[in-house]
Parts: structure tokens; C-alpha cells; sequence
């Protein structure tokens, strides 16, 4: 066998091995992804019931609570990035790294000091290469989130939300929403302070247009929103972590799809040039067997 | 019978619903009934067990550490952080986190313990 043919041979194998691998992940990620929105359905009912009661608590009392409560001269911003924790998964974590470098750009032209929290290694990763100050981070459940890392991520934001001194004042969320397989976009969005006239039910109908029934609240409606606000950013952390698991399934699945495709391309044309060249080994064999042979017969020839 | 319709809804998924007669649960200001045609509520729990009376006359207890209640139209709503059903409770695992709290005077935590043994105690008595 000729060098160049052999060459070629040795790609074939590895980017057989290497679609193999590819295609495998692609059909692990086509699988989570069904896990991933099932998860998703699954908090619905409890972020709905959540809404609906907060909504209903709040069109009821007048108290002014501190997570519904806008400062006038917000001097710091908060900023909470969900990425995900590997890569090979397209754009995804570099779209919604974009896009809070945008927000905090944005916040700071409105003269907003910005503090960023990370959920996810790729997003540490790219923050700690370029030296930026985070303040806090958490790796290690961007692809199957727990309702208890979204109250342990919930716990430090409110926390420093609440805090009286060295506070932020604005709490802003950036994730990945998830459309459809094909179609997952990088969102931000301000969890706090909460405008109760914003808030929404899954479906996107406004929840304050709903009519409530008059409650009896135990053990008063301040008592209520205090207990319910917490749960309520909770909840809607949870649900950011759920969509943007969702999405790097799905981001991951399609990257994959196209590198697996991609492999069986570069096989193909491989494949092509590998034949080309034993077809030209064949032939050079070939003449250089006539070119002997008549080389011989016209020598034996010219000696007689 | 007059009914009323419970759904028991975790933060991560429907733990239980249907019909039932009378729902007891503990909410801050004490062990509060809930029967059919009860005056709309909305109040806060506290960690405790939530004993919900079916209409064919069983018993569905559960383990709820935090959430709310919500009473309107004849339909309650339970929403807990975490609820598991007295039969999901991994009673050997609870008593040894009971143990763990108590070496560790983790208050709260013995009471999630406590809350789960009792869930969980409470449907073995019935069999």
C-alpha cells in the first residue's frame, strides 16, 4: 500500500471514531431533552399556584414589602448568568455569556455598579480567564437542576438583597429560554425588586387580571407575602434553571447533529480521495510494468 | 357527601390529588381542618404532616416541610418546597437523619425528621 493511501485510510478510522462519539451524544442529548421539558411541566403547577397567590396577596394588602419595594437610586445591580457546566454545546453558553455582558454594559451606562453570580463552569471559566470580580458561583447541576440549588443560588441572592449595608439593589436574571428544539434564546430579565403587575402565568395571561376570592390570610397578608416572596423568586430560579437545562440539551443535541454530519462528509470526500489514490497506484503499477516490459523488449531487441 | 378537591403540588411535581372530605394540616397558627364549603384561606404551613381523608374513606398522609395553603371555590391547594407521601418515606433514612440532627443540634432538621418518622408512623398504625 502507498503512503498517501495509507494516510488517507488512518482519517477514515479516526473520524469514523470520532462520529460514533458525536452521534452518541447527540441521541444522550435528544434523550435528556424530553427529561428536561418534562421537568419543566412539572414545576408549572407550583409556579402557577405560587403566582396566583402572590398576585392574590398583593392586590388584597398595601403593605410595602422590601422585595416589592424600587429604590429610587439604585447604585448597584445584580447580575445572575446561568450557564452550563460542559462545553460542546454550541453557542449556548457563549450566547447568554453575551448577552449579560450586555446587561451589565447596559446597567452601568444607567450608573449601576454591577455584581455578577455564575451558575455553571463554562461561565466561571470564561469570567475568571479575563480576571472579572464574581461574587458568587455554583457548578455541577446545570444539566439536571434541583429545587435545592435553586434555593441555595435564592438564599445568597435575597440574602444580599435584603442585606442593609453592601447590598444590591436590583436583581437581574440572564438565561436561556427555551422555544422549541431548534429555537432557544438568551434572555435577561429583573427578578427584583418584583412588579406585581408584571407577573404571569405560564400561559403569558397577565395574573392580575384574574379575580380573586377574598381570602382570610393566616397569620396576616404581611405574614403571607413575607413567606411567599422568598418561595416566589425561588421558584422562578428554579424555573430558569429547568428552561436553561432544556436548552443546552437541545443547543448540545444540534451541535452534535452537525458534527456528526460533518464526520460523515468529510468520510465521504475521504473515502473519495482514498480511492483516487489506490486507482493511481494501480495505474502508475500498471505502466510502470508496460514501461519495463518494453523497455526489456526493446533492449532484448537491439542486441540482436 | 359534600367533597372538596385537593392537589398536593411539590415545587418539582404533583404529589397527590383528588377528593376528599376533610384535609387537616398545620399552619403557623396551629393544626387548621379544611372541610367543603370552608370560607376562602390563604395561610402559611409549617413543617408537619398534612392528613388528607379521601372519599372512599382512606387516608392519604404526607410529610410537608414549608409552603402555603390556598382554599377557594371548593378547591385546596397544598404547595410545599418538598412533600412526600407517607409510603414514599424511606423510614430507615429518616431516622438516621433524626440521628444525625440531634448530634448535630440541627433544630430544623430533627423537625423535618420527626415530621417524615410521623407521616410515615401514621399510615403503619392503620394496616
Amino acid at each position: 500500500m502507498g503512503a498517501q493511501l495509507r494516510v488517507y485510510k488512518r482519517r477514515i478510522r479516526s473520524v469514523t471514531a470520532t462520529k460514533k462519539i458525536t452521534k452518541a451524544m447527540e441521541m444522550i442529548s435528544a434523550s435528556r431533552i424530553v427529561k428536561a421539558q418534562r421537568a419543566v411541566a412539572a414545576s408549572t403547577p407550583y409556579a402557577d399556584e405560587l403566582t396566583r397567590a402572590v398576585t392574590a396577596v398583593a392586590t388584597r394588602s398595601t403593605a410595602k414589602h422590601p422585595l416589592t419595594t424600587e429604590n429610587p437610586n439604585a447604585s448597584r445591580a445584580a447580575v445572575l448568568l446561568i450557564t452550563a457546566d460542559r462545553g460542546l454545546a454550541g453557542g449556548y453558553s457563549t450566547n447568554a455569556i453575551k448577552q449579560s455582558l450586555a446587561l451589565a454594559a447596559r446597567l452601568r451606562e444607567e450608573g449601576k455598579e454591577v455584581v455578577t453570580y455564575i451558575v455553571g463552569r463554562k461561565g466561571v471559566g470564561y469570567y475568571g480567564f479575563r480576571n472579572l470580580a464574581v461574587a458568587n458561583s455554583w457548578t455541577g447541576f446545570s444539566d439536571k437542576p434541583t429545587y435545592r440549588d435553586a434555593k441555595t443560588v435564592a438564599a445568597d441572592l435575597i440574602a444580599a438583597f435584603t442585606a442593609e449595608t453592601g447590598g444590591v439593589d436590583e436583581l437581574h436574571l440572564v438565561s436561556t429560554e427555551f422555544v422549541s428544539m431548534l429555537t432557544q434564546n438568551a434572555i435577561d430579565a429583573r427578578l427584583l425588586p418584583l412588579k406585581l403587575d408584571e407577573v404571569e402565568l405560564s400561559d403569558g395571561a397577565p395574573a392580575k387580571n384574574q379575580i380573586f376570592p377574598l381570602y382570610d390570610f393566616e397569620p396576616s397578608a404581611e405574614g403571607v407575602l413575607d413567606a411567599l416572596l422568598p418561595r416566589y423568586v425561588e421558584s422562578r430560579i428554579y424555573n430558569a434553571l429547568l428552561q436553561s437545562a432544556a436548552s443546552e440539551h437541545a443547543a448540545r443535541r444540534r451541535a452534535m447533529k452537525s458534527a456528526t454530519d460533518n464526520a460523515g462528509e468529510l468520510i465521504k470526500s475521504l473515502t473519495r480521495l482514498a480511492n483516487s489514490a489506490r486507482q493511481a497506484e494501480i495505474t502508475q503499477e500498471i505502466s510502470e510494468i508496460v514501461g519495463g516490459a518494453n523497455a526489456l523488449a526493446d533492449a532484448s531487441a537491439g542486441s540482436e | 357527601m359534600a367533597e372538596l378537591h385537593v392537589e398536593l403540588v411539590a415545587a418539582d411535581r404533583k404529589v397527590w390529588s383528588g377528593a376528599a372530605t376533610i384535609v387537616v394540616a398545620r399552619t403557623a397558627s396551629g393544626d387548621t381542618g379544611i372541610m367543603p364549603g370552608h370560607t376562602p384561606v390563604l395561610s402559611v404551613l409549617e413543617t408537619g404532616p398534612v392528613t388528607i381523608r379521601t372519599t372512599d374513606q382512606g387516608t392519604v398522609v404526607a410529610a410537608v416541610h414549608g409552603g402555603f395553603i390556598s382554599f377557594a371555590d371548593n378547591k385546596l391547594s397544598i404547595l410545599a418546597e418538598i412533600a412526600e407521601l407517607a409510603d414514599e418515606i424511606d423510614v430507615a433514612r429518616a431516622e438516621r437523619a433524626l440521628e444525625n440532627a440531634k448530634n448535630e443540634a440541627d433544630s430544623h432538621a430533627e423537625r423535618r425528621a420527626e415530621v417524615r418518622l410521623l407521616a410515615a408512623g401514621g399510615l403503619k398504625a392503620q394496616h
